[in-house]
């Protein structure tokens, strides 16, 4: 009979089944073999090794059914570790390979280089902060927050200087936008020359970011926006990164920003304080951003005269070449991947444009041929990523996969070969052509361009 | 009480002289959000503000010669630059690939008839306030904002004079800059006839969504050069591995059929958290390869360099332990490698030992 008074009442949890000295022990020391051994008493398994079998055990072994049924497995069997035994978390031990990675070769020097955002293991649209994609002009600091200060100056009535105290007491916002490398895809403008779309397109990410709205930076110094339709934005590195910034264009939408995904930047992304100008490639999201000089000119700076032009056939080069323009790529499956078997597949990517936002996504499995309209995953925001998927059955013959996105302005993704009728293959930057992905009958993923 | 009152009086006062005096440094002519933010001071302002306008605005007054340039270029820039801007070891070059007729016509021939394999920095570069202000506050490279602007003037100076842009008794000064701006070679090489400069610009491409029959013959134009399939590292461990999008094993030939479910024939889960510490990971967290590269001469000697060196010599490794933990000069050129004491002797000990065995 059931005590009907105690019913829905909180059992007492059985006490002392761990002794108290090896509580104390697990504790300090963690779990191993030996005190695995305490605890469970005779079961035996190759704890080590038993991390491997998984794949090997996903066909069923022969009789009952699946061992990681049939049998008791660690974690259902014995105490798990503490709250805050990691104190600021981590991923999973196996997620250990989806880290940022550089592209051997890009580069001489790892202060001025570029690591990737792995996106081929990547969900819906936000980039978790330690895997944000980095460009260093000339290393990364961690910029003390107590000693950080904006200033402001240029064509305004005042040159003020904010402190982070003064920064982050005003008014803020917080916003979803993508941030792009304008050489993102730079490597491919003339071959395909790279494996996986972690180098493809991984000078990508998105976020979160809150902070002040620049307007109301300007407005309170008094700038003169009729005469000032350019501001310079220069970071407290040793690169001094300067750009200049399309105050007539971006003026409503760009934030000096402190946030990132619900914390602070992190020092690699420009702790404390960046530039965020939604739809503008990264390079004019100045990082470590301590100065803000509006004036009636641009500045043509290092970046903005060496590097960021975009060469053209005659030998003209496109300068302040600055929009992202609409572009999408299929993540999984991608390039370097390797399908176990024919059958179904959720085709997954993402699209995004500099204009705004994202309209429709059609994906070929043919490589341009035919093409079916994606599912728009939500949210659907302005100059940020948009997760597309489509159900895919893969019958097991070779296939190129495109996918194409189509902004609200009613552009169209190109394919590589219309973008180099225009541009060429020396400008670098602004690829932003259809990315193609063919699967071999051995379900191996690899990277083509068609036509 | 009179006298109470006049005490108060005079602490007002100084208070009140306090609080003006500090004004003068924070005081605020906020208008919405009172108590955020100060004036900057002109001292301040003249810190900060250096950067320099293709206008010229904000150059400071000063000149420099080809000559002073090229002392001060051989003792700071041409470890990495080459003694001729001309060095493709550490970065893209600076100097190369321009003609006296670009001088005359401001446009780089070489950019178009692809006759130059790398594009240099001269090349590309339509303005000169662009060199000056970044070497001004960037250069250089391990230590930015420590050149004046005389020497600024200099160094701009030589490259220019490198470049046969000024003669070799040329002294490049504020009062003179605009006339050079007239001799650059990609002067009239850039243009800002495109749509990419404003959200609501014109494109340039005009593609169309075609839904079916859309390519007759689908051909494939390029693919990964088999070396580069590797040239990465191993995709296997670049990707999870457990689920449905497994990475190729780069480092083998790819499968001759499809594994299945059971991942017959792939790295397994045990295989992979290749670790990411020991020494080959602390030469690159400790910034060492800010200086060193494992194979080619960065500002210091390679790995390879320092194994082949050292190899076989006894107190090899004591005398290099020393070295890291208070710096040293002269072995391998001028540079001065820095004192690395935030290492702890086991730190130290692994690293020199790993850099000593050519990083195996």
């Amino acid at each position: 009979m059931v005590d009907r008074k105690r019913r829905g009442q909180i059992q007492q949890a059985p006490e002392n089944f761990l002794s108290q000295e090896l509580i104390v022990d697990l504790n300090k020391n963690g779990m191993d073999d030996q005190r695995r051994g305490f605890m469970r008493n005779g079961f035996i398994a190759a704890l080590g090794g038993a991390v491997g079998l998984g794949s090997s055990l996903n066909a069923f072994a022969a009789g009952e059914g699946d061992p990681a049924i049939l049998e008791k497995q660690v974690w259902q069997t014995t105490l798990g570790k503490n709250v805050a035994t990691m104190p600021y978390g981590t991923p999973s031990i196996y997620e250990a390979n989806l880290i940022r990675r550089e592209s051997p070769g890009l580069t001489r020097v790892s202060a001025a280089s570029v690591a990737f955002t792995p996106l081929q293991g990547l969900f819906g649209i936000i980039t978790p902060n330690g895997l944000h994609f980095e460009r260093q002009h000339q290393g990364w600091y961690n910029v003390d927050p107590e000693k950080h200060r904006l200033m402001i100056n240029g064509l305004v009535k005042h040159s003020r200087v904010f402190t982070m105290n003064d920064l982050m007491r005003l008014p803020s916002v917080s916003r979803i936008h993508f941030i792009e490398c304008g050489a993102n895809t730079g490597l491919e403008w003339g071959n395909v020359a790279v494996p996986t779309v972690q180098y493809t397109h991984g000078m990508l990410s998105c976020c979160e970011f809150t902070g002040v709205p620049l307007a109301v930076l300007l407005e309170e110094c008094g700038a003169d926006l009729k005469k000032g339709k350019y501001l310079l934005a220069e970071g407290g590195d040793g690169s001094g990164m300067t750009r200049t910034i399309n105050l007539d264009d971006v003026l409503n939408e760009a934030i000096v920003a402190w946030g990132m995904n619900g914390e602070m930047l992190r020092p690699e992304n420009g702790f404390p304080l960046r530039l965020v100008v939604p739809g503008v490639q990264g390079v004019s999201w100045v990082k470590w951003l301590r100065r803000l000089e509006v004036g009636d000119m641009p500045y043509a700076t290092k970046d903005e005269a060496v590097h960021y032009n975009d060469l053209m056939p005659d030998g003209m080069a496109r300068q302040y070449t600055s929009i992202q323009e609409c572009k999408s790529v299929i993540t999984t499956p991608s390039g370097g991947q390797q399908l176990l078997d024919k059958g179904f597949y959720n085709v997954s990517g993402l699209a995004w444009s500099g204009r705004g936002k994202v309209k429709r996504v059609d994906v070929s499995f043919d490589g341009g041929n035919n093409w079916k309209t994606a599912r728009l995953e939500t949210p659907i925001l302005s100059k940020a990523l948009t997760r597309f998927n489509i159900d895919w059955v893969w019958d097991g013959s070779p296939a190129i996969l495109q996918s194409r996105a189509i902004d609200e302005t009613g552009y169209v993704q190109p394919p590589i070969k219309l973008l180099r009728d225009v541009r060429g293959t020396r400008s670098i930057y602004h690829n932003n052509a259809i990315q193609s992905w063919k699967i071999g009958a051995n379900g191996e993923v690899s990277n083509v361009q068609v036509g | 009480m009179f006298k109470l009152a006049n005490f108060c009086k005079s602490i007002l006062l100084v208070i009140t002289t306090v609080l003006t005096i500090g004004s003068v440094y924070a005081q605020n002519t906020s208008a919405h959000f009172p108590g955020i933010g100060r004036d900057a001071t002109p001292a301040e302002v003249a810190a900060w503000d250096i950067d320099v306008r293709p206008d010229f605005k904000g150059l400071p007054k000063g000149s420099g010669s080809v000559e002073k340039g090229q002392q001060l270029w051989e003792a700071k820039c041409s470890v990495c630059h080459g003694t001729f801007g001309e060095s493709n070891e550490i970065f893209t070059p600076i100097i190369g690939g321009t003609t006296t007729d670009d001088i005359k016509t401001g446009r780089v021939a070489s950019l178009s008839d692809r006759k130059q394999p790398q594009r240099t920095t001269i090349m590309k570069v339509a303005t000169v306030s662009s060199l000056w202000d970044y070497i001004y506050r960037a250069m250089p490279w391990n230590a930015p904002r420590s050149l004046t602007p005389d020497d600024t003037f200099a160094l701009v100076a030589y490259l220019l004079n490198l470049a046969e842009v000024v003669p070799d008794d040329f002294v490049l000064s504020d009062s003179n800059i605009a006339e050079v701006q007239k001799r650059m070679p990609n002067r009239n090489g850039m243009t800002l006839k495109h749509g990419m400069w404003n959200s609501k610009g014109a494109p340039d491409v005009h593609a169309t969504a075609c839904m079916t029959n859309c390519v007759q013959f689908v051909q494939i134009g390029s693919v990964l050069p088999d070396y580069a399939r590797n040239a990465h590292g191993n995709i296997a461990e670049q990707n999870r591995q457990y689920g449905p999008f497994r990475g190729a094993d780069s480092t083998k030939p790819p499968l001759d059929k499809l594994p299945g479910t059971s991942a017959e024939g792939m790295a397994h889960a045990s295989d992979m958290h290749v670790a990411n510490k020991g020494p080959a990971a602390m030469f690159k967290a400790e910034n060492c390869t800010a200086c060193h590269a494992m194979n080619s001469k960065l500002v210091g000697p390679s790995v390879a360099d320092i194994s082949s060196k050292y190899q076989g010599q006894s107190g090899a490794l004591d005398k290099l332990m020393a070295k890291v933990k208070n710096g040293g000069s002269g072995v391998w050129g001028p540079i001065p490698m820095p004192a690395q004491s935030q290492l702890s002797d086991e730190d130290r000990k692994a690293l020199v030992t790993w850099v000593l065995s050519g990083g195996k």
